[in-house]
């Protein structure tokens, strides 16, 4: 929300200066300072994730560069400064990594493993102008801010700055300023970002499709399909050029998504398509797969160097090494994957074949049994069943395998529950989700213990065959104690899965389920 | 914070310009400046343009029921604040009177709190010998004290270097200059050129009597923003960078 400051304004890019000077005239004569500290121009571009994570808290980053310096800001939407630092040589038109200081403490653990991204850009030329009494003393300032971005002119900022000691002034000259000025409702930067083709805000990983409760079933799933196909797609170049790790991240998820939806909802659709899409999107999780397993290792790889006991982090460095040169070697084969025919095939008709359901053309009348709120109920009902059942049947004997068994059947409901999140109502679903989240935790615990075990077992063989540099037993034997964690880590969480289940399956969440199912946007 | 104060006994010999231009070259050079015109007169308030006056007036101050911070203007000068003159300001020495403790160091507790905002303060003071002159002998760091080319001005430097001698504890540094000087008279030339080789308190700089001090009334700002480059405010700023090389 953005709180306007009440001497901040914004001027029509179309009148000028005299609009200005004729406004404050009617109290004070105005001059404009030309040596003014802060007038001139300055070069600023904004920074944000691609996923808008400042911009989803209500953070700006700009870095500004004048003749003086460059110099990050950050401020919250209603443009007052949080914390600013000056930086020299620093390149942010490229993705980037902060330099350190204020603005990297400020910001650094909510935008990791992200980088930085250039999001708008804009030219802004400042003037200062005096108001002077009549005795020709200065009793306030206004600062205007004419500013350009990729060759559109956007409206003029003027603020009023107090002199100490004229308060009185400050709020005559902000009054003669709203006769011919409007309030501030968006940051310039919302503007600018506008102007280069991306609002803020317009990414999200997260499921976005517009279904309501009486949409024909089929074109509901569509609809859905085509949202991520766009997630899927919006990602690729970002993975291409290796920017960060989460385009790959986001890419995956919208297509396990898609194998999900396919999986649950797929009979829904013509015949034909779904038995031959989810042959192509397993192919194009599993070509995923090794660069985002090596991901997680090395994103992780600080936690786990730091915490060895009997190891030091530098026993471990001939593995991080071995790890960097294996994502190499695997990213090329991603990198040729996604260039593939077969890649731009699966995008191209998989987006044509959804739109042809979706067409109008093609939809028919249908009945209450077949609407999007019918099939979202009847599946999610049917996941549910199978995740109480299959849960409680698990005891302290069950192999592992049931409980990864759990956790698929868990990742389903939880992404049906995500694909008709628009048709349920809002209280409900928070509270369906939150006691799924606590269950899938836990189980993503064990698994991903289980996995990363089986992972590092099978890359200390890789490495003993890797000729490229001798490998010293202190590597091994910190691998080994790194393994050894895990089972702990493994082990609690199988310990603590009876209770989070208990609450899963028991009577608020079950009744909140059963809201679920019954009512809602109808 | 440094605390300068300029002072003499006798008026009309410069202080109120020294202060004015002195106090423009801090804040020019970066640093955050505060010139309080202590001078019911006003005479510094008037170069700046700010109205001579403070709510609740001196005695509110004094008496701390108003903040000094409360009382600031800012100038047209980046890092230039002024602290107003009051008429009452002509009673400040009945007011200091009436603070029961340590009535010579009120001065120097009511500036304290500013110390964290300022750099540099500068106090102009009135001419005179009073309990308010004591007050700012005892806050200051530096006493700037203008001297125009005459015998007698030369026996009140003199006073005033034994009166500061006999203060116990912290004693301001004392930097004298000639102010006025007329090149053109016989006199000015002889005493300024003895004392300032007698006399280590007297600075080598000198500010000759110039018409274009005299247009600082007019212009309403200091000669070293008007005319940033004239011999007079080149003179200012030979006598800035001394009071910094001490």
């Amino acid at each position: 929300v953005v709180t306007s400051d009440p001497r901040t304004f914004v001027l029509d890019s179309a009148r000028g200066e005299d609009a200005i000077r004729e406004a404050l005239g009617r109290a004070y004569s105005v001059t404009e300072e030309r040596t003014a500290a802060g007038s001139g121009t300055r070069r600023r571009i904004w920074l944000d994730t691609f996923d808008w994570r400042l911009h989803g808290v209500g953070l700006v980053l700009e870095h500004e560069q004048t003749r003086r310096g460059g110099r990050l800001i950050l401020s919250g939407d209603g443009g007052a400064v949080i914390t600013e630092q000056p930086v020299t040589g620093w390149q942010s038109s490229r993705a980037t990594r902060l330099p350190s200081g204020s603005v990297a403490d400020r910001i650094g653990a909510l935008i990791s493993p992200r980088v930085l991204l250039p999001v708008a850009r804009a030219v802004s030329i400042r003037s200062v102008f005096r108001l002077l009494n009549s005795d020709g003393k200065t009793v306030a300032r206004v600062l205007a801010d004419h500013s350009t971005s990729s060759g559109t002119d956007l409206d003029v900022r003027l603020q009023v700055a107090e002199v100490r000691g004229y308060p009185a002034q400050a709020r005559r000259a902000a009054a003669l300023l709203a006769a011919i000025a409007s309030p501030v409702t968006a940051p310039v930067f919302a503007a600018a970002a506008t102007a280069n083709g991306r609002p803020p805000g317009g990414y999200t990983g997260k499921v976005d499709a517009d279904i309501t409760a009486a949409m024909p079933a089929r074109v509901a799933v569509a609809t859905l399909l085509t949202s991520l196909l766009d997630t899927l797609e919006q990602n690729v170049d970002g993975v291409l050029r290796d920017i960060d790790t989460e385009f790959l991240h986001d890419l995956r998820v919208a297509v396990r998504r898609t194998r999900c939806a396919l999986k649950l909802l797929g009979d829904v659709l013509p015949a034909d398509l779904t038995g031959h899409y989810q042959i192509e999107f397993k192919w194009l999780g599993d070509l995923t797969t090794p660069v985002r397993d090596l991901d997680v290792y090395l994103l992780d790889f600080g936690d786990l160097a730091g915490g060895l006991l009997a190891a030091t982090a530098a026993d471990l460095e001939p593995f991080r090494e071995f790890l960097v040169r294996r994502r190499a070697t695997e990213f090329r084969r991603l990198s040729a994957g996604l260039r593939s025919a077969r890649f731009r095939a699966l995008t191209q008709d998989w987006r044509k074949a959804l739109a042809e359901v979706t067409e109008p053309a093609t939809r028919r009348r249908v009945s209450a049994r077949s609407t999007a709120r019918a099939l979202a109920s009847d599946r999610t009902a049917r996941a549910v069943r199978q995740l109480t059942r299959r849960g409680a049947a698990i005891t302290a004997q069950s192999p592992a395998e049931s409980l990864h068994d759990l956790r698929k059947r868990g990742k389903e409901l939880r992404y049906l529950l995500e694909f008709f999140a628009p048709i349920y109502d809002p209280a409900d679903y928070r509270a369906v989700l939150s006691a799924m989240k606590k269950l899938q935790d836990c189980l993503g615990e064990f698994q991903d213990s289980q996995v990363q075990r089986e992972e590092i077992t099978r890359l200390a063989t890789e490495l003993l065959r890797d000729r490229t540099s001798p490998v010293l037993a202190a590597t091994l034997l910190a691998m080994g104690e790194i393994n050894a964690r895990l089972a702990v880590a493994q082990r609690q969480a199988r310990a603590g899965f009876g209770d989070r289940f208990t609450r899963f399956a028991g009577p608020d969440t079950q009744r909140h389920i059963q809201a679920l199912l019954t009512r809602g946007d109808l | 914070v440094k605390i300068y104060a300029t002072y003499n006994i006798k008026g009309g010999v410069g202080k109120t310009t020294a202060a004015v231009n002195l106090a423009h070259l801090a804040a020019a050079d970066g640093q955050r400046t505060l010139l309080w015109d202590l001078d019911p007169q006003g005479a510094a308030s008037f170069l700046f343009r700010v109205k001579p006056r403070v709510k609740g007036g001196g005695k509110a101050l004094i008496r701390g029921t108003k903040a000094l911070d409360e009382a600031i203007k800012g100038t047209d000068f980046d890092n230039l604040d002024l602290l107003p003159a009051d008429f009452t300001y002509r009673n400040l020495d009945l007011l200091l009177d009436e603070t029961v403790k340590k009535p010579t160091e009120r001065l120097a507790r009511l500036i304290r709190p500013l110390a964290a905002e300022y750099d540099a303060l500068f106090l102009d003071c009135p001419p005179s010998i009073s309990l308010l002159s004591e007050n700012v002998l005892h806050a200051a760091d530096i006493l700037v004290v203008p001297l125009i080319p005459t015998t007698l001005s030369v026996r009140t430097l003199d006073q005033l270097t034994e009166f500061v001698a006999g203060f116990n504890g912290r004693r301001p540094r004392v930097l004298a200059f000639f102010s006025m000087v007329d090149r053109r008279k016989k006199l000015h030339r002889e005493i300024t050129q003895t004392l300032s080789a007698e006399q280590p308190v007297v600075s080598p700089t000198v500010i000759p009597a110039l018409s274009l001090i005299e247009r600082m009334a007019v212009e309403r700002a200091p000669v070293t923003a008007f005319a940033p480059r004239s011999q007079a405010a080149l003179a200012y700023r030979g006598l800035w960078s001394e009071l910094n090389a001490g």
